[in-house]
C-alpha cells in the first residue's frame, strides 16, 4: 500500500489546522455561513437533511486494517455507530457535529486519511478496480497510476475551480469492475505489440442528468506521457467547459457538443504544448510508487482446493470468492447487502471485525467497491472457512454478489438534501421480493437513485430506478438495459413511473418476463438487448408488444 | 400555514421555530403567516446560529403539523429506514 511521505503528511496536517481555525471562527461568529460554507465543503463536510455529513476519501478504494479500524472508531466516537460506503469507493458519516469535525479530521490524519476534494468543482477521489494486484487478467497494477493521479490532482492550483466536479477511473483489465467508461476520464492500461505499457483514454462519460458512455479519444497513450496528457485534457476542459449553466458544465457536455474527434484534436494540440514542460513523472518516481504496490509475501506451494461439503459455505464460495493470480489464494468480496439492510452501511463493530480479518488473512488490505461492497484481496484458500465464520458472526456472509439483492442505492431522501425520493426503502423491498429466486435469475444488477444526479448509478443498472418528485409525492421511473461493465450501455426509461409499491411490482413483472423469454445462458441484460424493450413494456404496462 | 425551519449550527439538528425559540420537535412548531414568517426568518438569519433557514408549507391535521412535502416530513422525523435514530413520537407519513 502507498504510505504518506513528508509532503503528504504536511499537506494533510496543515489542512486540519486550517479547518480547525475556520470552524473556530465560524463558531465565534467571525465567519458567517455564506463565507464558511465553501470552506467546510472543501473539507468534505456537507449539511444534509438531519445533520452534517462528512465524506472521507478512500483513494482508489484501498484501506489498511489500521485505516478500517479508524473508520470504525470514527463511526462510534463521532457518529451514531455506523458509516455508509459509497459508489465512489468512499465512506460517508451521517451525524457529524461541526464542533467535533476538526478533531475527527485530526484523528483521520493519524492514519493517512482525509476528506480533501470530496466535494466541489475539483478532481475527486480517483477510483479503480477493487481486484487490483490480485486478479489474473490485469496487465499491471492500476493503483500505481491512480496514486500518481492522486498526487498530481491533490490541491492542483490550476484545477481547483473547474467548471464542475471531475471524476477519473483507472483500470488495467479487459473486465471493467470500476464503471470506467462512465467517468469524466476513463483510463484503461494496456500493452502495445512490443509489450510497452500505455492507456486507452476515454473522455466524457458520466451518469446524472445527461448520461453518456465515454468515447475513446486516444487508442494508445504511452505510459510515460500519462500526466501530461491528463493535464492537457483538464486544460481543454477548463478553457472550453461551460460555466454559465451548471447542467451543461460537465466535460461530457463539452465532448458531446464538440464531438469526440474535435475534442481529441484540441487535447492533442494542448498536449503538444504541455509535453515539453516536463511535468510527467520521472521513471524513478513511478518506480518509487510502484514499490508501494509490490506483491505481499505470498507463500508458494499452498493447497488450492477448498472443501465445499458444507452447502452454505459452498454457496458463499461460489458467489463471493474469485480466482486469484497466485495459486492457493482467493479474492473475497464481502457483501454489504444483507437482505433487509441498508446497501453500503456497516457498523463500527463490523468495520473493526473486517479490519481484523484484513490484518490476519489478507496481508492487511481491504478494498471498497463502487457497488458498495468490500473486498479482502489476498486470502489463502485454506483460510476461507475461518473468514466465512467471522463474516457469519457479524452478519455479512450473504452470498448475493451481482444478484438481484446486491442492489446499489444512494442515501436518497432519507438523508440527502438533493434527493427527490427515498431510494433505500425501494432497494430493500426489491431485494426482499427477489432474493428467494435470485440464483435462478442469475446476474442482475439493480441500481436505485433518489434523484437525477444518479449517485445510485441507475443509468448503469440492468434494471435502474430513478426517484422523482411528482407534485410533492415520491414517484419512481423504471429503466432497463444499462451496464457499467466492459459492455457499457445506458439504461432507457421504460414508461410512466410508479409509486413506492408499484415500482416493486413493475420490477417483478420485468423479471417474470425475462424468465419466460430468456434463451439458455442469457443474463437479463442479454435478453433485453436481444429482445428490446417491447416485451418488457408489455409485461409491465399491458401494452401489445 | 408556514413553518420556519433550519439546522442547528453546532450539531446540524433539524430545528423548528416555536415563537420563543427553537425546538427539535415538529409538534412544537408555531404556524406563521407568510409575511410574519419572512420577518422572523430575516431576524434569525442575522443571528447566524441556525443554517439553511426556510419557510415550509404545512397543514394542521388531527392536532399536529403535517408539512406538505415528504422531504420536510422526513426532516421532522429522521431517516425512515432507521426509526431507531428518529425522533420518537413524530410521524413522517
Amino acid at each position: 500500500m502507498y504510505r504518506y511521505d513528508a509532503i503528504d503528511r504536511r499537506i494533510v496536517d496543515a489542512r486540519v489546522a486550517e479547518f480547525r481555525d475556520q470552524v473556530a471562527r465560524r463558531l465565534s461568529g467571525a465567519l458567517d455561513e455564506e463565507h464558511f460554507k465553501p470552506l467546510r465543503l472543501k473539507n468534505g463536510l456537507y449539511l444534509q437533511l438531519h445533520a452534517y455529513m462528512l465524506r472521507v476519501a478512500i483513494p482508489y478504494g484501498t484501506l489498511s486494517g489500521t485505516q478500517m479500524r479508524m473508520l470504525g472508531h470514527i463511526a462510534r466516537r463521532y457518529d451514531r455507530g455506523y458509516g455508509h460506503f459509497t459508489t465512489r469507493q468512499n465512506i460517508q458519516y451521517n451525524w457529524i457535529r461541526l464542533e467535533e469535525a476538526p478533531d475527527l479530521l485530526a484523528e483521520l490524519a493519524t492514519v493517512e486519511m482525509h476528506a480533501i476534494q470530496t466535494s466541489g468543482n475539483c478532481i475527486r477521489n480517483i477510483s479503480s478496480d477493487q481486484f487490483a494486484g490480485a486478479c489474473a487478467d490485469e496487465v499491471d497494477d492500476p493503483r500505481i497510476w491512480a496514486e500518481l493521479l492522486r498526487q498530481w490532482s491533490t490541491l492542483h492550483p490550476e484545477f481547483s475551480y473547474l467548471p464542475r466536479k471531475f471524476k477519473i477511473a483507472v483500470i488495467a483489465s479487459e473486465t471493467d469492475r470500476a464503471a470506467m467508461r462512465l467517468h469524466d476520464i476513463g483510463l484503461q492500461l494496456v500493452r502495445d505489440a512490443a509489450g510497452a505499457p500505455g492507456f486507452r483514454v476515454y473522455v466524457g462519460g458520466g451518469m446524472g442528468r445527461t448520461p453518456f458512455v465515454g468515447p475513446l479519444i486516444r487508442e494508445f497513450l504511452p505510459a510515460e506521457q500519462f500526466l501530461s496528457y491528463n493535464e492537457a485534457i483538464l486544460r481543454v476542459y477548463n478553457r472550453f467547459g461551460r460555466r454559465d449553466n451548471i447542467y451543461k458544465a460537465r466535460i461530457k457536455i463539452l465532448v458531446h457538443e464538440l464531438g469526440a474527434e474535435r475534442f481529441a484534436a484540441e487535447v492533442e494540440a494542448e498536449h503538444a504544448r504541455v509535453l515539453p514542460l516536463g511535468i510527467d513523472a520521472p521513471a524513478d518516481e513511478v518506480a518509487r510508487i510502484r514499490g508501494f504496490f509490490a506483491d505481499p509475501p505470498f507463500e508458494t506451494g499452498l493447497a488450492d482446493a477448498v472443501d465445499l461439503s458444507d452447502p452454505d459455505f459452498g454457496r458463499w464460495v461460489e458467489r463471493q470468492v474469485a480466482a486469484h493470480r497466485v495459486a492457493g489464494y482467493r479474492i473475497v468480496t464481502i457483501s454489504l447487502k444483507p437482505v433487509g439492510g441498508i446497501p453500503g452501511d456497516a457498523t463500527a463493530e463490523q468495520m473493526e471485525a473486517i479490519a481484523d480479518l484484513a490484518e490476519r488473512y489478507s496481508f492487511d488490505e481491504v478494498r471498497v467497491t463502487h457497488a458498495q461492497n468490500l473486498v479482502l484481496p489476498h486470502v489463502k484458500a485454506a483460510d476461507l472457512p475461518a473468514v466465512w465464520a467471522v463474516l457469519r458472526a457479524i452478519g455479512l456472509a450473504d452470498s448475493n454478489l451481482d444478484l438481484a439483492s446486491d442492489v446499489i442505492a444512494c442515501p436518497g431522501l432519507d438523508y440527502c438534501t438533493l434527493a427527490n425520493a427515498r431510494s433505500i426503502p425501494v432497494a430493500q423491498m426489491v431485494a426482499a421480493v427477489l432474493a428467494p429466486r435470485e440464483r435462478e435469475l442469475g446476474e442482475l444488477k439493480i441500481k436505485v437513485s433518489g434523484c437525477i444526479n444518479g449517485c445510485g448509478h441507475h443509468h448503469a443498472g440492468h434494471i435502474g430506478v430513478l426517484g422523482v418528485d411528482r407534485k410533492g409525492v415520491e414517484n419512481y421511473q423504471l429503466l432497463l438495459g444499462g451496464s457499467g461493465a466492459e459492455d457499457a450501455s445506458l439504461a432507457a426509461i421504460l414508461g410512466p413511473g410508479f409509486d413506492e409499491d408499484g415500482i416493486v411490482t413493475a420490477i417483478e413483472k420485468v423479471v417474470d418476463a425475462y424468465v419466460a423469454l430468456r434463451a439458455p445462458g442469457e443474463r437479463f441484460l442479454d435478453s433485453y438487448r436481444r429482445l428490446g424493450a417491447a416485451p418488457f413494456k408489455a409485461a409491465v404496462y399491458g401494452e401489445v408488444a | 400555514m408556514k413553518l420556519l425551519t433550519g439546522n442547528d449550527l453546532l450539531r446540524g439538528d433539524v430545528l423548528w421555530w416555536t415563537g420563543e425559540g427553537w425546538s427539535l420537535l415538529l409538534d412544537d412548531a408555531l404556524g406563521l403567516e407568510k409575511s410574519t414568517g419572512e420577518a422572523v426568518l430575516a431576524a434569525e438569519a442575522a443571528h447566524e446560529r441556525v443554517s439553511d433557514l426556510a419557510l415550509v408549507d404545512a397543514d394542521w391535521v388531527d392536532g399536529r403539523w403535517r408539512p406538505l412535502k415528504v422531504r420536510e416530513r422526513i426532516r421532522g422525523f429522521g431517516p425512515t429506514v432507521r426509526p431507531d435514530l428518529a425522533l420518537q413520537g413524530q410521524d413522517w407519513r
